[in-house]
Protein backbone atom coordinates (compact mmCIF):
# COMPACT_ATOMS: atom_id res chain seq x y z
CA UNK A 1 0.00 0.00 0.00
CA UNK A 2 1.57 3.30 -0.94
CA UNK A 3 0.59 6.95 1.32
CA UNK A 4 1.42 10.18 0.74
CA UNK A 5 2.08 12.65 3.40
CA UNK A 6 2.07 16.15 2.86
CA UNK A 7 3.64 18.67 5.61
CA UNK A 8 6.46 17.26 7.62
CA UNK A 9 5.99 18.67 10.84
CA UNK A 10 5.66 16.91 14.44
CA UNK A 11 2.17 15.50 13.20
CA UNK A 12 3.07 14.22 9.30
CA UNK A 13 6.44 13.11 10.41
CA UNK A 14 4.70 10.55 13.23
CA UNK A 15 2.29 9.66 10.85
CA UNK A 16 4.71 8.94 7.99
CA UNK A 17 6.83 6.94 10.16
CA UNK A 18 4.06 4.68 11.77
CA UNK A 19 2.57 3.96 8.62
CA UNK A 20 6.39 2.87 7.36
CA UNK A 21 6.62 0.62 10.51
CA UNK A 22 3.07 -1.06 9.24
CA UNK A 23 4.41 -1.97 6.06
CA UNK A 24 3.41 1.01 4.18
CA UNK A 25 5.41 2.75 1.32
CA UNK A 26 5.60 6.30 2.25
CA UNK A 27 6.70 9.09 0.65
CA UNK A 28 6.91 12.39 2.30
CA UNK A 29 6.57 15.78 0.95
CA UNK A 30 7.97 19.11 2.52
CA UNK A 31 8.56 22.33 1.37
CA UNK A 32 11.73 22.60 3.96
CA UNK A 33 14.72 20.09 3.51
CA UNK A 34 15.93 19.91 7.16
CA UNK A 35 11.97 18.43 7.73
CA UNK A 36 13.81 15.16 6.85
CA UNK A 37 15.37 15.27 10.03
CA UNK A 38 12.27 14.51 11.82
CA UNK A 39 12.04 11.41 9.87
CA UNK A 40 14.99 9.88 12.04
CA UNK A 41 17.94 7.86 10.20
CA UNK A 42 16.03 4.70 9.40
CA UNK A 43 13.88 6.62 7.22
CA UNK A 44 13.31 4.40 4.40
CA UNK A 45 10.41 5.95 2.48
CA UNK A 46 10.78 8.94 -0.29
CA UNK A 47 11.22 12.41 0.56
CA UNK A 48 10.37 14.88 -1.81
CA UNK A 49 11.15 18.70 -0.94
CA UNK A 50 9.25 21.41 -1.93
CA UNK A 51 5.28 22.56 -2.28
CA UNK A 52 2.50 20.26 -1.65
CA UNK A 53 0.51 23.03 -4.24
CA UNK A 54 3.32 21.56 -7.21
CA UNK A 55 0.72 18.72 -9.14
CA UNK A 56 3.92 18.12 -11.65
CA UNK A 57 5.75 16.82 -8.19
CA UNK A 58 3.02 15.22 -6.09
CA UNK A 59 2.75 13.01 -9.79
CA UNK A 60 6.53 12.82 -9.70
CA UNK A 61 5.88 11.59 -5.90
CA UNK A 62 3.50 9.38 -6.96
CA UNK A 63 -0.02 10.39 -6.10
CA UNK A 64 -1.60 8.39 -9.13
CA UNK A 65 -0.54 5.08 -7.67
CA UNK A 66 -0.81 6.03 -3.98
CA UNK A 67 -3.77 4.51 -1.36
CA UNK A 68 -3.60 7.48 0.59
CA UNK A 69 -2.71 10.39 0.82
CA UNK A 70 -2.35 12.66 4.91
CA UNK A 71 -2.64 16.46 4.27
CA UNK A 72 -0.89 17.97 7.17
CA UNK A 73 1.11 21.14 6.60
CA UNK A 74 0.91 24.77 8.82
CA UNK A 75 -1.78 26.13 6.69
CA UNK A 76 -5.72 25.23 6.78
CA UNK A 77 -6.09 26.68 3.30
CA UNK A 78 -3.38 25.32 1.79
CA UNK A 79 -5.08 21.43 3.24
CA UNK A 80 -7.87 22.15 1.78
CA UNK A 81 -6.69 22.88 -1.47
CA UNK A 82 -4.69 20.26 -1.94
CA UNK A 83 -6.78 17.41 -0.14
CA UNK A 84 -9.23 18.46 -2.82
CA UNK A 85 -6.85 18.15 -5.54
CA UNK A 86 -5.80 14.89 -4.37
CA UNK A 87 -9.66 13.41 -4.20
CA UNK A 88 -11.15 15.06 -6.99
CA UNK A 89 -8.38 15.57 -9.69
CA UNK A 90 -6.67 12.83 -8.69
CA UNK A 91 -8.95 10.50 -7.61
CA UNK A 92 -6.94 9.38 -4.58
CA UNK A 93 -9.21 6.50 -2.06
CA UNK A 94 -8.87 7.80 1.00
CA UNK A 95 -8.02 11.57 1.46
CA UNK A 96 -7.35 12.57 5.67
CA UNK A 97 -6.22 16.49 5.75
CA UNK A 98 -5.91 18.06 8.98
CA UNK A 99 -7.46 21.43 9.73
CA UNK A 100 -6.98 23.65 13.29
CA UNK A 101 -9.98 26.11 12.64
CA UNK A 102 -13.25 23.91 13.37
CA UNK A 103 -15.24 26.17 11.78
CA UNK A 104 -14.00 25.61 8.17
CA UNK A 105 -13.64 22.04 9.16
CA UNK A 106 -17.34 22.05 9.85
CA UNK A 107 -18.10 22.96 6.72
CA UNK A 108 -15.61 21.09 4.11
CA UNK A 109 -17.02 18.29 6.27
CA UNK A 110 -20.02 18.73 4.57
CA UNK A 111 -18.55 18.58 1.22
CA UNK A 112 -17.39 15.42 1.63
CA UNK A 113 -13.56 15.68 2.84
CA UNK A 114 -12.19 13.57 5.50
CA UNK A 115 -11.39 15.80 7.61
CA UNK A 116 -9.33 15.80 11.41
CA UNK A 117 -9.66 18.99 13.23
CA UNK A 118 -7.47 18.82 16.82
CA UNK A 119 -8.63 22.29 17.79
CA UNK A 120 -12.57 20.23 18.08
CA UNK A 121 -10.89 16.95 19.24
CA UNK A 122 -8.83 19.42 22.21
CA UNK A 123 -12.31 21.11 22.97
CA UNK A 124 -14.00 18.31 23.33
CA UNK A 125 -11.38 16.90 25.85
CA UNK A 126 -11.07 19.83 28.30
CA UNK A 127 -14.72 20.60 28.62
CA UNK A 128 -15.63 16.55 29.54
CA UNK A 129 -12.43 16.89 31.67
CA UNK A 130 -14.33 19.55 33.37
CA UNK A 131 -17.66 18.02 33.61
CA UNK A 132 -16.15 14.63 34.80
CA UNK A 133 -15.43 17.32 37.89
CA UNK A 134 -18.40 18.33 38.45
CA UNK A 135 -20.08 15.20 38.82
CA UNK A 136 -16.98 14.25 40.95
CA UNK A 137 -17.65 17.14 43.14
CA UNK A 138 -21.36 16.85 43.29
CA UNK B 1 -23.99 47.34 -5.25
CA UNK B 2 -22.14 45.73 -2.10
CA UNK B 3 -18.71 44.57 -2.86
CA UNK B 4 -16.61 42.34 -0.39
CA UNK B 5 -12.94 42.72 -1.15
CA UNK B 6 -10.69 40.38 0.92
CA UNK B 7 -6.86 41.70 0.89
CA UNK B 8 -5.93 45.07 1.15
CA UNK B 9 -3.12 45.06 -0.58
CA UNK B 10 -2.18 47.24 -3.65
CA UNK B 11 -5.15 45.04 -5.86
CA UNK B 12 -8.13 45.07 -3.13
CA UNK B 13 -6.88 48.46 -1.97
CA UNK B 14 -7.47 50.51 -5.45
CA UNK B 15 -9.84 48.51 -6.30
CA UNK B 16 -11.78 49.23 -2.98
CA UNK B 17 -10.80 53.29 -3.79
CA UNK B 18 -12.00 53.09 -7.30
CA UNK B 19 -15.67 51.06 -6.66
CA UNK B 20 -16.34 53.69 -4.05
CA UNK B 21 -15.46 56.80 -6.23
CA UNK B 22 -18.00 54.83 -8.32
CA UNK B 23 -20.66 54.91 -6.14
CA UNK B 24 -20.50 51.20 -4.38
CA UNK B 25 -21.11 50.10 -0.93
CA UNK B 26 -17.18 48.69 -0.25
CA UNK B 27 -15.76 46.20 2.62
CA UNK B 28 -12.53 45.71 2.87
CA UNK B 29 -10.89 42.85 4.70
CA UNK B 30 -7.15 42.98 5.94
CA UNK B 31 -5.58 41.20 8.19
CA UNK B 32 -1.96 42.82 8.43
CA UNK B 33 -2.41 45.16 11.38
CA UNK B 34 0.70 47.67 10.02
CA UNK B 35 -1.61 47.49 6.81
CA UNK B 36 -5.05 47.84 8.57
CA UNK B 37 -3.57 50.77 10.52
CA UNK B 38 -2.95 52.90 6.73
CA UNK B 39 -6.39 51.83 4.87
CA UNK B 40 -8.55 52.67 8.07
CA UNK B 41 -7.00 56.15 8.00
CA UNK B 42 -8.88 56.52 4.65
CA UNK B 43 -11.60 53.86 4.58
CA UNK B 44 -12.49 54.18 8.12
CA UNK B 45 -15.43 52.15 8.77
CA UNK B 46 -15.42 50.39 5.11
CA UNK B 47 -12.27 48.07 6.16
CA UNK B 48 -12.32 45.28 9.09
CA UNK B 49 -9.63 43.51 10.33
CA UNK B 50 -9.58 40.14 10.54
CA UNK B 51 -8.39 36.82 8.37
CA UNK B 52 -11.22 36.58 5.73
CA UNK B 53 -10.67 32.67 5.67
CA UNK B 54 -12.07 33.04 9.18
CA UNK B 55 -16.29 32.74 8.81
CA UNK B 56 -17.29 34.63 11.53
CA UNK B 57 -15.03 37.81 9.86
CA UNK B 58 -16.85 36.99 7.11
CA UNK B 59 -20.52 37.51 8.95
CA UNK B 60 -18.94 40.74 10.42
CA UNK B 61 -18.10 41.79 7.04
CA UNK B 62 -21.95 41.24 6.08
CA UNK B 63 -21.86 38.08 4.13
CA UNK B 64 -25.03 36.84 4.88
CA UNK B 65 -26.52 40.09 3.22
CA UNK B 66 -24.79 38.37 0.78
CA UNK B 67 -23.13 40.63 -1.18
CA UNK B 68 -23.34 41.28 -4.98
CA UNK B 69 -19.53 40.29 -5.43
CA UNK B 70 -16.68 39.03 -3.62
CA UNK B 71 -13.11 39.35 -4.60
CA UNK B 72 -10.38 37.16 -3.25
CA UNK B 73 -7.58 39.93 -4.05
CA UNK B 74 -5.44 38.29 -1.32
CA UNK B 75 -1.57 37.43 -1.66
CA UNK B 76 -2.23 33.96 -1.11
CA UNK B 77 -3.48 31.74 -3.81
CA UNK B 78 -4.62 29.15 -1.40
CA UNK B 79 -6.87 31.97 1.31
CA UNK B 80 -8.39 33.13 -2.38
CA UNK B 81 -9.34 29.66 -3.18
CA UNK B 82 -11.23 29.36 0.12
CA UNK B 83 -12.82 32.71 0.14
CA UNK B 84 -14.32 31.89 -2.70
CA UNK B 85 -15.72 28.53 -1.77
CA UNK B 86 -16.75 29.56 1.30
CA UNK B 87 -18.27 32.40 0.10
CA UNK B 88 -20.19 30.91 -2.90
CA UNK B 89 -20.50 27.40 -1.42
CA UNK B 90 -21.75 28.73 2.07
CA UNK B 91 -22.96 32.00 1.57
CA UNK B 92 -24.52 32.05 -1.98
CA UNK B 93 -22.87 34.88 -3.30
CA UNK B 94 -23.31 34.53 -6.72
CA UNK B 95 -20.70 36.66 -8.02
CA UNK B 96 -16.69 36.01 -6.87
CA UNK B 97 -13.83 36.65 -8.51
CA UNK B 98 -10.19 35.43 -7.10
CA UNK B 99 -6.93 37.21 -7.79
CA UNK B 100 -4.40 34.56 -9.02
CA UNK B 101 -0.67 35.74 -7.56
CA UNK B 102 1.40 32.59 -8.99
CA UNK B 103 0.09 31.70 -12.65
CA UNK B 104 1.21 27.78 -11.77
CA UNK B 105 -1.61 27.83 -9.41
CA UNK B 106 -3.84 28.71 -12.34
CA UNK B 107 -4.67 24.98 -12.51
CA UNK B 108 -6.17 24.54 -9.06
CA UNK B 109 -8.30 26.91 -9.63
CA UNK B 110 -9.83 25.69 -12.98
CA UNK B 111 -9.70 22.09 -10.96
CA UNK B 112 -11.84 23.61 -8.13
CA UNK B 113 -13.95 25.41 -10.49
CA UNK B 114 -13.11 29.03 -9.54
CA UNK B 115 -13.62 31.68 -12.46
CA UNK B 116 -13.53 34.03 -13.14
CA UNK B 117 -9.98 34.92 -12.46
CA UNK B 118 -7.21 37.43 -12.73
CA UNK B 119 -3.88 37.01 -12.74
CA UNK B 120 -1.52 40.12 -13.31
CA UNK B 121 1.36 37.97 -14.92
CA UNK B 122 -0.72 35.70 -16.92
CA UNK B 123 -2.26 39.44 -18.50
CA UNK B 124 1.02 40.95 -19.30
CA UNK B 125 2.05 37.86 -20.50
CA UNK B 126 -0.99 37.72 -22.55
CA UNK B 127 0.44 41.55 -24.01
CA UNK B 128 4.20 40.09 -24.23
CA UNK B 129 2.76 37.37 -26.88
CA UNK B 130 0.23 39.87 -28.43
CA UNK B 131 3.26 41.98 -29.17
CA UNK B 132 6.09 39.98 -30.05
CA UNK B 133 4.36 36.68 -30.95
CA UNK B 134 6.68 33.53 -30.14
CA UNK B 135 4.49 30.95 -31.43
CA UNK B 136 3.05 32.25 -34.26
CA UNK B 137 -0.38 31.69 -32.56
CA UNK B 138 -1.51 34.72 -30.01
CA UNK B 139 -4.24 33.69 -27.45
CA UNK B 140 -7.19 36.63 -27.91
CA UNK B 141 -9.39 35.24 -24.92
CA UNK B 142 -10.25 32.56 -23.06
CA UNK B 143 -13.90 31.51 -22.24
CA UNK B 144 -13.25 29.05 -19.30
CA UNK B 145 -16.83 28.51 -18.60
CA UNK B 146 -17.33 27.52 -22.57
CA UNK B 147 -14.10 25.70 -22.34
CA UNK B 148 -13.32 27.67 -25.68
CA UNK B 149 -10.51 30.08 -27.09
CA UNK B 150 -10.39 32.52 -29.29
CA UNK B 151 -6.70 32.70 -30.89
CA UNK B 152 -4.87 35.30 -33.96
CA UNK B 153 -2.69 33.84 -36.67
CA UNK B 154 -0.93 36.01 -39.19
CA UNK B 155 -0.50 33.75 -42.34
CA UNK B 156 3.02 34.24 -43.36
CA UNK B 157 5.30 33.45 -46.46
CA UNK B 158 5.53 29.47 -46.68
CA UNK B 159 2.79 28.74 -44.05
CA UNK B 160 1.20 25.87 -44.36
CA UNK B 161 -2.28 27.04 -45.25
CA UNK B 162 -0.94 29.57 -48.04
CA UNK B 163 -3.48 29.50 -51.06
CA UNK B 164 -5.46 26.75 -49.60
CA UNK B 165 -9.49 27.14 -49.13
CA UNK B 166 -11.32 26.38 -46.31
CA UNK B 167 -12.79 23.91 -46.59
CA UNK B 168 -9.56 21.90 -47.36
CA UNK B 169 -7.80 22.50 -44.37
CA UNK B 170 -7.88 19.79 -41.83
CA UNK B 171 -8.97 21.94 -38.83
CA UNK B 172 -8.84 20.22 -35.69
CA UNK B 173 -12.64 18.91 -34.22
CA UNK B 174 -14.61 21.69 -32.86
CA UNK B 175 -12.54 24.47 -34.64
CA UNK B 176 -13.33 27.41 -36.76
CA UNK B 177 -11.96 30.14 -38.16
CA UNK B 178 -14.24 33.32 -38.03
CA UNK B 179 -12.90 36.00 -39.37
CA UNK B 180 -9.74 36.97 -41.73
CA UNK B 181 -8.54 40.71 -41.74
CA UNK B 182 -7.09 41.32 -45.37
CA UNK B 183 -5.22 44.99 -45.62
CA UNK B 184 -7.28 46.51 -43.07
CA UNK B 185 -10.50 44.68 -43.65
CA UNK B 186 -12.23 42.04 -41.74
CA UNK B 187 -14.74 39.41 -43.68
CA UNK B 188 -16.62 35.97 -42.10
CA UNK B 189 -14.45 33.34 -44.22
CA UNK B 190 -16.41 30.50 -45.97
CA UNK B 191 -15.74 27.52 -47.52
CA UNK B 192 -14.66 28.58 -50.70
CA UNK B 193 -12.25 31.58 -49.18
CA UNK B 194 -8.55 31.32 -49.98
CA UNK B 195 -6.27 32.08 -47.10
CA UNK B 196 -3.33 34.49 -48.59
CA UNK B 197 -0.14 35.89 -47.06
CA UNK B 198 -0.45 38.34 -44.75
CA UNK B 199 -4.09 37.62 -43.62
CA UNK B 200 -4.66 37.54 -40.00
CA UNK B 201 -6.90 34.69 -38.57
CA UNK B 202 -8.94 34.22 -36.15
CA UNK B 203 -10.13 31.18 -34.58
CA UNK B 204 -12.07 29.90 -32.58
CA UNK B 205 -10.98 26.21 -30.86
CA UNK B 206 -10.73 24.06 -27.45
CA UNK B 207 -7.94 24.79 -25.18
CA UNK B 208 -5.41 21.94 -25.77
CA UNK B 209 -5.62 22.08 -29.81
CA UNK B 210 -3.43 24.81 -30.51
CA UNK B 211 -0.88 22.39 -31.90
CA UNK B 212 -3.11 21.04 -34.15
CA UNK B 213 -4.01 24.09 -35.37
CA UNK B 214 -0.98 25.87 -35.43
CA UNK B 215 0.04 22.37 -38.00
CA UNK B 216 -2.77 23.18 -40.21
CA UNK B 217 -2.07 27.21 -40.04
CA UNK B 218 1.81 27.56 -39.82
CA UNK B 219 3.79 24.93 -40.42
CA UNK B 220 4.70 21.67 -39.44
Amino acid sequence: MKALVIGCGRVGSAVAQQLQGSGWDVTVFDENEDALGRLGESWRGGFVVGHGMDLQLLREGGIEEADAVVVTTDGDNTNLVIAQAAQKHFGVPTVIVRVLDPARAQFYATKGLRIVCPTSAAIETLVGAVRQAEEVST
Amino acid sequence: MYVLIAGGGKVGANLARSLIRAGHEVTLIEQKPYRYDKLEAEFEHQVLRGDATELFVLERAGVKRPPDLVVAATGDDEDNIVICQLTREKYGVGNVIARINDPRNQSYFDLLGISPTVSATGAIMGLIEHEVPEHGLIQLLELRKENLEIVEVTVDKGANCQGKRVRTLRLPDGARLISVVRAGKAAVPDDETQLEVGDQVLAILEPGKEDELRRVLLRD
